[in-house]
């Protein structure tokens, strides 16, 4: 059902269309929490890109090398998680020996990571689409270069608004919702303008 | 299948997939091990945790580990102040002595008292300000109001008032200095407690200039000079500045000035 989907296809919706952060609204947290300052959105975004590609295949493999065969579908929501915990681990135990400084800025986001449901989303509707491998690989690739481009684009936007004079009642958390809603209006748009 | 051999099948998928995985995060953590002094860790538990960089290092943890490491100033860190250094000292097995707490001290009265030349309409921040032919108050040397120094300040101990000038709170204050190395005009400045009398002026301008611009600006006038019984006090550039090892904070300086620029706290 899914074969004859087009890989561009699929890595626009990833990208675009399907937009993790700001069409489905999956991993919230981390858009708030980090997007103060682009280095640390950077920082996050390639984690999450590493750990997004690294799930969608690991758990492809697991899910159809080894659930499908036992016919233990049921298994796939606990051992997707398991994997993707593992996954996070790794990726703090690579930034923490390497470049301390963003550890240290990451701070409780990448740990948080694990509990990123945009990460599970990626996975689920892996299973849920039927995709094979290839298609798993590239729509989990363009997940995490989607969440990236907002990410980048909503810290940069906030670390430019710092100095604008808005009301006191507005500044802070309202700001980066409004900001969120505009991001989203604009990101919605391409349900209809790009006809693939 | 019988609900017992799936029972097993499960269990047997799930603990071997948790086996596979633990073994090779066990060899992964073995390959990114992070050297770490026990010492440092220490350190940074009695540290305050603010990260605000005043102590000249990224953060609380690169501080823990210099003063540790490399023989950083015990002392070094402004926010915790003497009791944190004592318990680093406590940790090291060194003695501290205590230094007199510093705070920012404004060096303007201008604020309501000095006149605009223009209306601004911009960003909010001094530097920008300036920018704009060295801003919107008639003297050029004043504070400007716009907050870079409340933006500056980790611990929100400084507010706007309704003067348009900077407030410090001393209960919020770490003496971190974070304030004074933002404000683009230099108006800000360390001052100890023990220090009592101030001029709140920053204006080397002639004493004309200062006049038709500010209520209460220094007009270089000397008699705060002259009646100084210390000679604590020197006029230099239309400037008055204190000598403060000779102030004794007598007062007489504040009763002289025409300009009630001198204040005593």
């Amino acid at each position: 059902m899914a074969a004859d989907v087009s890989l561009f296809q699929i890595f626009m919706d990833g990208v675009f269309i399907k937009n993790f952060l700001v069409i489905q609204f999956l991993g919230l947290c981390s858009f708030v929490g980090v997007t103060k300052d682009t280095k640390s959105a950077a920082g996050m975004s390639g984690a999450v890109i590493f750990v997004m590609t690294m799930a969608a295949t690991v758990s492809y493999l697991i899910y159809s090398f080894v659930l499908i065969p036992l016919k233990l579908e049921f298994l796939s929501l606990i051992s997707f998680i398991v994997v993707i915990a593992a996954l996070v681990q790794l990726v703090e135990f690579v930034v923490r020996k390497n470049v301390p400084s963003l550890y240290r800025s990451l701070g409780i986001y990448l740990p948080l990571i694990t509990t990123n449901c945009a990460v599970l989303g990626v996975v689920l509707l892996n299973v849920l689409n039927e995709y094979s491998f290839i298609q798993s690989v590239v729509f989990g690739v363009a997940a995490g270069l989607g969440y990236t481009i907002v990410m980048l684009m909503m810290s940069g936007i906030r670390e430019r608004s710092t100095l604008v004079n808005v009301p006191s009642a507005v500044r802070g958390l309202p700001q980066a919702f409004l900001i969120a809603t505009m991001l989203s209006m604009a990101f919605v748009n391409y349900f209809g303008v790009i006809p693939l | 299948m019988s609900l017992t051999t799936l029972l097993i099948q499960a269990m047997a998928t799930l603990g071997g997939l948790g086996l596979v995985i633990g073994i090779m995060l066990i060899a992964a953590s073995r390959l990114f091990k992070v050297e770490t002094n026990p010492l440092v860790e220490e350190v940074v538990e009695v540290l305050p945790g603010a990260n605000c960089g005043a102590c000249g290092f990224a953060g609380c943890a690169d501080f823990a580990e210099r003063v540790v490491e490399d023989n950083a100033p015990l002392d070094g860190c402004p926010v915790g102040g003497f009791e944190t250094a004592k318990e680093i000292g406590g940790i090291l097995g060194q003695d501290v002595s205590e230094a007199e707490k510093e705070y920012p001290y404004l060096r303007c009265n201008g604020g309501t008292n000095c006149v605009d030349r223009f209306d601004y309409v911009g960003i909010e921040d001094c530097t920008a300000v300036i920018m704009l032919s060295d801003g919107e108050k008639g003297c050029n040397y004043g504070c400007m109001g716009r907050g870079t120094c409340v933006r500056a300040c980790p611990f929100d101990a400084i507010t706007i008032g309704d003067d348009r000038l900077p407030d410090v709170n001393k209960n919020l204050c770490k003496s971190c200095g974070l304030c004074i190395d933002a404000c683009p005009n230099d108006v800000l400045m360390f001052a100890k407690d023990s220090e009592k009398v101030h001029v709140q002026c920053n204006s080397h301008d002639k004493g004309k200039t200062v006049k038709a611009v500010c209520e209460i600006g220094c007009i270089g006038c000397k008699i705060c000079e002259k009646n100084c019984p210390e000679d604590a006090i020197k006029v230099t550039k239309f400037l008055a500045e204190i000598d403060q090892d000779k102030c004794t904070a007598c007062g007489i300086c504040v009763e002289k000035c025409p300009q009630n620029c001198i204040e005593m706290r």
